[in-house]
């Protein structure tokens, strides 16, 4: 079983007859790195819902692990996007906490052993002297950082992250791929973005949709990523990072 | 003020007071993070149907109120946990309906209407012993819930999206929550009068929410500063001889707008 997560002729949408994402064909190897992109909504967030078990689909099927998505939820870590501004009063060590619900269940509480799960995590993310700040005062890029430790604290095979370069500022965007490549040495990690530029450097695989799958593959071609934008569209390279340019049509890197 | 306390009436006034800010302070800081304060507003108006039906049908207001509360808190939590946008109409039609229905049955019942004035603007100093009861049981079943299941109401409170997947039962909670803020609206109700629900539901939590670090912290804090409004809008309205539900609320309302200062100067 070296699937990941295999979606079959997926359609799902919010309101009947006007389906968001439609007839969606997507396997995800095990260890891959998947960046799925694509315009603001071309149904990103949809595909990511159905994945993790919170929409079913309309039509077709998904398999996360081999089974359903609502059964494979422990293997999964969800990583939402960061919203700003939030005035909720709760310390990063509770939200990173919250990782580690399942594992304690109801009317139950968190152990010392949970905890240790908790700092560790934080730890690995680097943000462990943040662990008694409410999260409101953190920055974006740090926000991130301790929504990753959280839903590392599941112990997940698969993480799934909604849209993580938004938050994170350019002079820190390196060390978080390096990270996130860190990471998928031990899991597969899918993220969803509508940044083509930013990520392409560093993901295995690019799947891009807008209603439906456009391309999947190594490298995206610039057909397909100008038809999901409906526009023409260019890859502007950064620095001297090897970078991995649009083929045409063929999958070429650099 | 202090030879007032000789009064029985006054010593009940005081005890719903100290207990009504308890159950006020934690239901209230729910009610904020989750920002349902039309929610509440909307429960504490439809048990006015309720209050009707009881005067029209000659059983105890207060199960009338209590009844509607519940109904309605739960047909709000049916509708939004299927199509949360279609929460806010929910919120405001049960708002209205319940207003118009308890107009229409006190109508019916020919009841005097100084006793609709103490439920819609409170009648702090005619608490019977039921209502201490009343409050009395409402506070431990809430802190036994609360300290039960703090863990998820924060999660779900939080992110509600990430407690699903941690396996946290988000419907079981939401409606608890619900219920919890049903029954305190009816018991906010003795004290400030059902049209001022919505403002102790709040206005203490939200000053909370500007100087506490955690929900735990925020409940404490607020069920603190409806305890200190509570009293002492109670004597200055004794001292002044003014409704004591408005006089609670209007210095609620001048504490909230002396914390937003002294936030905008610290900030």
């Amino acid at each position: 079983m070296n699937e990941a997560i295999r979606l079959n002729c997926v359609t799902a949408g919010y309101r009947r007859g006007n389906p968001i994402i439609h007839d969606i064909d997507l396997t995800v190897p095990k260890s891959d790195f998947l960046a799925i992109m694509g315009p603001n909504g071309g149904g990103k967030t949809t595909l990511l819902k159905v994945i993790l078990g919170l929409l079913t689909p309309w039509e077709g099927s998904v398999k996360v692990l081999g089974g359903s998505p609502e059964k494979t939820h422990p293997e999964i870590g969800y990583v939402p996007q960061v919203i700003p501004d939030e005035s909720f009063p709760i310390t990063v060590i509770d939200v990173v906490l919250m990782g580690r619900l399942r594992n304690s269940g109801l009317f139950g509480r968190f152990t010392r052993g949970d905890r240790k799960i908790a700092e560790m995590n934080l730890a690995r993310l680097d943000v462990l002297d943040l662990a008694g700040e409410e999260i409101n005062s953190l920055s974006g890029g740090q926000k991130q950082r301790v929504l990753i430790a959280r839903a590392l604290a599941g112990k997940p095979k698969i993480l799934l992250l909604d849209e993580p370069v938004a938050s994170v500022d350019h002079n820190t965007q390196e060390s978080f791929f390096n990270l996130l490549e860190e990471l998928n040495r031990t899991m597969t990690i899918v993220l969803v973005t509508h940044d083509v530029g930013a990520v392409s450097a560093h993901v295995k695989n690019i799947a891009c949709i807008n209603r439906t799958l456009m391309s999947h593959g190594e490298t995206l071609s610039a057909e397909a990523v100008a038809k999901a934008y409906g526009c023409p569209f260019e890859l502007v390279s950064h620095g001297d990072i090897p970078h991995r340019i649009l083929g045409n049509g063929k999958g070429s890197k650099t | 003020m202090i030879d007032a306390l000789g009064y029985t009436f006054m010593q009940n006034a005081v005890i719903v007071s100290v207990l009504g800010s308890i159950a006020c302070g934690i239901i209230g800081t729910l009610v904020t993070v989750n920002r349902m304060s039309a929610l509440a507003g909307s429960i504490a108006h439809a048990s006015f149907g309720g209050l009707g039906l009881a005067y029209l049908m000659g059983f105890n207001p207060l199960i009338g109120a209590t009844g509607f509360a519940v109904v309605s808190a739960a047909g709000i939590a049916a509708i939004s946990s299927r199509k949360r946008t279609r929460t806010d109409t929910a919120m405001a039609a049960m708002w209205a309906t319940g207003m118009a229905a308890g107009l229409v049955f006190i109508k019916l019942s020919g009841t005097y209407s100084a006793d609709l004035m103490s439920w819609l603007f409170g009648s702090l100093l005619t608490v019977s012993s039921s209502d201490i009861m009343f409050a009395a049981v409402l506070d431990i079943v809430i802190l036994l819930v609360i300290t039960g299941l703090y863990k998820e109401f924060l999660a779900v409170s939080f992110d509600q999206e990430f407690s699903m997947l941690q396996g946290v039962p988000t419907d079981f909670i939401r409606g608890l929550f619900l219920i919890l803020t049903a029954l305190t609206a009816v018991l906010l109700m003795k004290i400030t009068g059902l049209i001022m629900v919505i403002a102790m539901l709040s206005i203490p939590a939200a000053i909370a929410e500007m100087f506490a670090g955690s929900l735990w912290k925020m409940m404490i804090l607020a069920s603190i500063l409806a305890a200190v409004f509570n009293l002492a809008g109670l004597s200055l309205a004794w001292i002044l001889d003014l409704p004591p539900g408005a006089v609670i609320i209007l210095i609620a309302a001048f504490a909230y707008v002396v914390s937003l200062i002294i936030e905008r100067v610290k900030s």
